[in-house]
């Protein structure tokens, strides 16, 4: 059949260093990957169109591009699954990753943050004469994590990379998760204490894009929940994040359900002098919306069960 | 078609028009509701990410409560949409944290078996509805408008926690819905992307960046206005635009309205009664452009 791959190129040597888009009309079989159409195009159409892979099985993380707008593994992706109507795929380099050329980025950024959460184990005491061993039922947990290939797709489509380069991100956030979470490693108190800090944990918005795109199942933003419980059980519970989290449930077990007009202050701290310019920029916000009559009911109502809700929170979170 | 209504907690609280609005267009849809008013709040996300057996069972409570009525429950927020579909996954797939969480359920004499369904009226008005029935109960073709999608996270993503593969028109159900009311479509990247709400108070700088990058992505391709069916989306994109275009240093007007007030609009309401008046960027660009349009 004939498709049609819609390539976003980039050459830095080019006259005009612009990206554009070339359109490669190629003759391929049903069970072709995207990968293996575009092996084709460079084999048989254009030799300059740059791509990197190795595998072809998806283990080795190198293909990963974007396809219709998603970051994915280029191997793993059944051409017949992603073209549309007119036989179009769209294909583009990972982006929140600098392009070296056409569809290969520049991984070092990616390399740096996974570098940065030190990702190696840290014991103390005494070393074991043979090896480090740890129960297999507390290594269980682990599984899902290790099984990243660092293929940075999670990187590609994170919605927070996409406004602030400086956020450590899903990749190296889950490979955190992976020595944090080791029973084997001593450093979880000051590993914990890094990831607290802005670019951390609770820079994360919780949008699923990287629990989407992982090829692996890795699922790296359920790591980073994990994490900040983690920070929160180890004692870092003084941070707007860990302050919102503990202001939501606590306003959830009171009366079933959310009263907004307490959550703000409560996350910024009533008595917080270092919230006050955070308190003072919202007064702004809370005139305007005063005046449009856009406010939660400044007395909140409890739903008719609200005490068997906290009988629920009560018995699940062991809170008397 | 009825439906038990999860009206959740921002439509009557930080977003207040969005409840009136909802409740009159399912009325004139035919849309029969039965409002859940012993339900608990979904815990929204944060509840899970402390405690995912609570926030599971808080939910399991509202589907139990729901299948005693023996209706599917009806959601107005992506975010209520998302989390109680992954919720009703997790419970309807592993039978031993059903067993578990039904455990604490029983102390109120309540079970959940697994049957309620849980769907947002986008989706009830596309797939229940259908969009040639729902043309035939347009009155007014806001056909002078250019309307740009926004998603809202939890009704895009997992995909298979809401259901894309039995359901592959939920992907495009937002671009649908503006096309059937007459509007045309401003298809832009963000539109599944987060508008940044969940870290506002946490780190309000990347929030409004959020909301600046999409907001004006949308004003630059031409769009009149953004539709959402997310209040939380709607608190951010709207409530937080004339910050968010000042901390970008760019000028910003995109009116951003909730799901139900376009669809009231093409039914005939008027915009007083959609309470389009209550946001914050004005949407009088909207309002200009439905004048006069009701065809009765």
């Amino acid at each position: 059949m004939q498709v049609t791959l819609r390539v976003k190129r980039f050459n830095p040597e080019a006259q005009k260093e612009r990206a554009f888009y070339q359109d490669y009309s190629v003759d391929v079989e049903e069970y072709f990957t995207v990968l293996d159409s575009l092996v084709k195009v460079r084999e048989e159409v254009d030799e300059s169109l740059t791509l990197r892979c190795s595998c072809r099985a998806s283990i080795c993380g190198s293909c990963a591009m974007r396809v219709n707008g998603h970051a994915t593994l280029a191997c793993k992706t059944k051409l017949i699954s992603v073209m549309d109507d007119k036989r179009t795929v769209n294909v583009e380099p990972l982006t929140n990753h600098p392009v070296v050329k056409d569809l290969v980025v520049d991984m070092k950024p990616f390399w740096n943050k996974i570098h940065a959460v030190e990702p190696w184990l840290q014991p103390e005491g005494p070393e074991p004469k043979d090896e480090y061993i740890a129960p297999n039922e507390a290594m269980l947990h682990l599984t899902g994590v290790m099984g990243c290939i660092m293929c940075g797709a999670c990187v590609s489509d994170c919605t927070v990379l996409e406004v602030d380069p400086n956020f450590l991100g899903p990749a190296a956030l889950a490979k955190a998760y992976r020595f944090v979470g080791d029973p084997r490693d001593d450093a979880d108190k000051k590993r914990l204490g890094k990831l607290n800090q802005y670019t951390g944990v609770w820079d994360c918005t919780r949008c699923y894009e990287c629990v989407q795109v992982c090829p692996k199942g890795v699922a790296p933003m359920d790591r980073i929940m994990a994490l900040r419980d983690r920070a929160i059980a180890a004692g870092y519970d003084n941070t707007y994040g860990a302050r919102h989290a503990e202001a939501f449930s606590n306003l959830v077990e009171h009366s079933g359900k959310l009263d907004e007009l307490r959550l703000v202050p409560m996350t910024f701290g009533m008595f917080n002098p270092l919230s006050l310019p955070q308190l003072l920029g919202m007064v702004p916000v809370a005139l305007r919306a005063l005046w449009h009559r856009k406010m939660p009911p400044i007395r909140h109502k409890a739903i008719p069960s609200s005490r068997r809700v906290r009988q629920i929170f009560k018995k699940i979170e062991g809170k008397k | 078609m009825k439906y038990a209504f999860f009206p959740g907690c921002v439509s009557r609280g930080g977003c207040p028009e969005l409840y009136p609005a909802a409740l009159k267009v399912c009325e004139r849809l035919g849309i029969e509701l039965e409002e859940m008013e012993d339900a608990s709040c979904t815990g929204a996300g944060v509840l899970q990410e402390k405690n995912q057996l609570l926030g599971d069972t808080l939910n399991a409570r509202t589907f139990a409560l729901a299948e005693k009525t023996g209706l599917p429950i009806m959601t107005i927020c992506s975010t209520c949409q998302g989390v109680m579909s992954q919720a009703n996954l997790r419970l309807r797939e592993d039978s031993a944290y059903l067993a578990q969480i039904n455990e604490t359920l029983s102390e109120e004499g309540l079970t959940y078996k697994g049957t309620t369904d849980v769907k947002h009226l986008l989706w009830i008005m596309i797939e229940d509805i259908g969009v040639d029935e729902l043309k035939k109960k347009f009155v007014r073709a806001l056909s002078d408008l250019r309307v740009a999608p926004f998603y809202g996270c939890y009704i895009v993503r997992p995909s298979w926690a809401l259901e894309f593969d039995k359901h592959p028109e939920r992907q495009n159900s937002l671009e649908s819905l503006i096309e059937a009311v007459g509007a045309e479509v401003v298809d832009f990247e963000g539109k599944t992307r987060c508008c940044g709400f969940p870290i506002l108070t946490i780190n309000e700088k990347n929030s409004l960046s959020m909301v600046a990058k999409h907001t004006s992505e949308a004003q630059n391709l031409g769009a009149d206005a953004m539709v959402t069916p997310c209040p939380l989306c709607h608190l951010n994109l709207d409530g937080y635009q004339p910050k968010a275009a000042a901390q970008a240093g760019i000028k910003i007007h995109m009116p951003i309205l909730h799901l139900p007030q376009l669809v009231g609009l093409a039914l005939g309401f008027s915009a007083k009664e959609m309470g389009l008046g209550r946001h914050i960027t004005s949407s009088r660009k909207v309002m200009a452009a439905i004048t006069d349009k009701v065809q009765v």
